[in-house]
């Protein structure tokens, strides 16, 4: 075996490093984001269904009975049931950008190769989910941006001003702890054509029972209590909170804040733990 | 390398010299693709030494792997992305990478560049593969089955691709199970059967080749009979011949044989118009060395299967450029 010159340490010939994490995110940000606007299925599962969901839910349970405006009760008053909805869609809306869309594109990029394919290359895991993280983040942003000005115009719902801040700051909090626990789930899915169907039947009994798609006031206590122990209720709770128009405060629900916190952390650990380059499914 | 008590490859010792053309041969199951996928540090290895550009790819660090290209022997495109996009893509990802325009142009698909990847062709979507593993500018680029599953105006152009990448000075580690594939494009050749190796040479002295006998085939001319044939084309004659009044010589100094027996047709006035001398093809040499190994490879895991508890030993060295 002849030794050539390739013996010397690598790195230090050309002079040429390989990029950091923040800058590969960067890079890769942009072309997830890209390919997030093309592909059809994210494009209706984020945005056409949150929208139908809202005109739906309501043209149901909003309007008037008797001549007396619905209205669901909330801390420090009462809210118009089609307004009531706003957050709630809000919150259906991120967790569709941030978990579903991000499980089915997770799972099928691993099992189909791409991202063994990038294994091969010098970019860091951190930097590739990073990238897709923030691509989430910033649709659930303007995907809430496309809801809330929805409401002001067909359900007379308000834009918040003095809880504006929070309002931002709770939604990318909310999409980030959803991309946390969509990468969690993603490492326990084996099969690409098992994503969707998984990532639904999980979800939606959440959204019954968690405020999403009924008013959390009219539920028994018992499916109350049950919804408390997971993040969608609470994303719901600091969403309204930072959205209702009684609020007199910041607007951030500290509480409720820190329980889709915990879970995010603990499914980040669990996600790290988990996470695979090489197809899972045979 | 183990998986449980089986072992997938054994004993494999190979070298690869930088800038050569290297094919690794074998039928499918033969622990190919295990070996490549340790080298490019995908796997761990059970035991043995391995070291690809001074580094023990089940350590690399990102800076080998910047140093490195892998085309892999399945892999779809980056999902609602340009052929253009996916190369800027990977090319963000290495310290110095190749042009994108020149990269295109080196595959053969500069005219595809503005096309969705997942649009392409099977052939188009292979030298995408190909794209991608080389815009980081590699030294050393992996090739798992490059050609499988395409059609031979497809092969032959990407034969040419590769040809290509030997005149860059890349190093190439070409998995195959086609021999005029290694034949046509590898420097040297290594045959790997049931886990282990069998012949290594290069694609003319491949398991003794170059040394084997030459086939010579002819009709008996008419009116004439074997007795009349000069006593070395006689001597040289197989019993069995090779079909009905044909006779099959054999012989490794052809010469030696086709000499007399032009001089003997000549002063005949007799032409021999069906000759034919032919050299034993690698497809020959491959399947007579695969064969019997293939064989043995079956006891061999009926015994193992037999053994309760990790079996011992099993060794691998490897080196790519070391």
């Amino acid at each position: 075996m002849t030794t050539t010159t390739s013996n010397a340490p690598t790195g230090s010939a050309g002079g040429a490093s390989v990029g950091s994490t923040v800058s590969l995110t960067l890079h890769q940000f942009p072309y997830d984001l890209r390919s997030w606007f093309r592909n059809r299925q994210s494009r209706f599962f984020t945005v056409i269904l949150p929208i139908t969901f809202l005109v739906i839910l309501a043209g149901v349970f909003g309007g008037s009975t008797n001549g007396k405006v619905n209205q669901v009760d909330v801390a420090g008053g009462k809210i118009d049931t089609s307004v009531y909805y706003v957050p709630g869609i809000i919150t259906l809306g991120i967790i569709a950008n941030s978990l579903v869309n991000l499980v089915i594109s997770v799972t099928a990029q691993r099992e189909s190769g791409v991202l063994k394919r990038r294994r091969a290359t010098p970019v860091p895991a951190a930097a590739v989910i990073a990238g897709r993280a923030l691509t989430s983040v910033v649709t659930s942003l303007v995907m809430s941006a496309i809801l809330l000005v929805l409401g002001w115009i067909f359900y007379h719902a308000h834009l918040p001003a003095s809880t504006a801040p929070a309002l931002v700051i709770t939604i990318i909090l909310g999409s980030l702890a959803f991309c946390c626990l969509g990468y969690a789930l993603a490492s326990v899915i084996t099969d690409e054509d098992a994503a969707q169907p998984v990532v639904q039947a999980v979800m939606l009994p959440l959204y019954f029972i968690s405020g999403v798609l009924i008013p959390s006031s009219t539920l028994p206590t018992w499916l109350s209590d049950i919804a408390n122990v997971f993040p969608v209720k609470h994303l719901v709770e600091a969403l309204l909170a930072a959205y209702n128009p009684n609020n007199t405060t910041a607007g951030f629900a500290g509480t409720d804040l820190l329980i889709v916190a915990a879970w995010a952390v603990a499914a980040l650990a669990f996600a790290l733990r988990r996470f695979s380059w090489l197809p899972k499914g045979g | 390398m183990r998986y449980g008590a089986f072992e997938a490859v054994r004993g494999i010792d190979l070298h690869v010299e930088r800038g050569e053309v290297f094919a690794f041969l074998g039928p499918n199951g033969a622990g190919k693709t295990t070996t490549v996928e340790i080298l490019e540090g995908y796997r761990k290895r059970s035991d043995g030494v391995v070291s690809v550009l001074g580094q023990d790819p089940g350590h690399a660090d990102r800076t080998w792997r910047s140093r490195i290209g892998v085309v892999l022997q399945e892999s779809k495109p980056e999902r609602d992305l340009t052929v253009t996009e996916c190369l800027r893509l990977y090319a963000g990802y290495y310290p110095k990478p190749r042009g994108i325009r020149e990269t295109l142009e080196l595959v053969g698909l500069a005219e595809k560049a503005g096309a969705m990847a997942s649009k392409l062709s099977g052939g188009q979507r292979r030298r995408l593969d190909v794209a991608l593993a080389l815009i980081g500018d590699p030294e050393l680029l992996f090739l798992d089955e490059p050609t499988t599953g395409f059609d031979p105006s497809a092969r032959r152009a990407a034969w040419e691709m590769v040809a290509g990448l030997r005149d860059l000075g890349v190093t190439v580690f070409l998995t195959t199970h086609f021999m005029d594939e290694a034949e046509r494009l590898a420097d040297r050749v290594m045959v790997i059967a049931a886990g282990k190796i069998v012949a290594e040479g290069t694609p003319g002295t491949l398991g003794g080749r170059d040394r084997t006998a030459t086939l010579i085939s002819f009709s008996q001319p008419a009116g004439t009979s074997f007795d009349d044939l000069p006593a070395l084309v006689r001597e040289a004659a197989v019993p069995e011949g090779a079909g009905v009044d044909r006779l099959l010589l054999k012989s490794v100094s052809p010469l030696e044989v086709l000499g007399p027996l032009v001089h003997w047709a000549e002063g005949r006035h007799l032409d021999l118009p069906d000759l034919e001398v032919r050299r034993p093809s690698l497809e020959d040499v491959y399947l007579a060395l695969t064969a019997p190994v293939e064989d043995g490879a079956a006891d061999a895991g009926a015994t193992s299967s037999s053994q309760s508890g990790p079996a011992s030993g099993g060794e691998q060295r490897a080196e790519a450029l070391r």
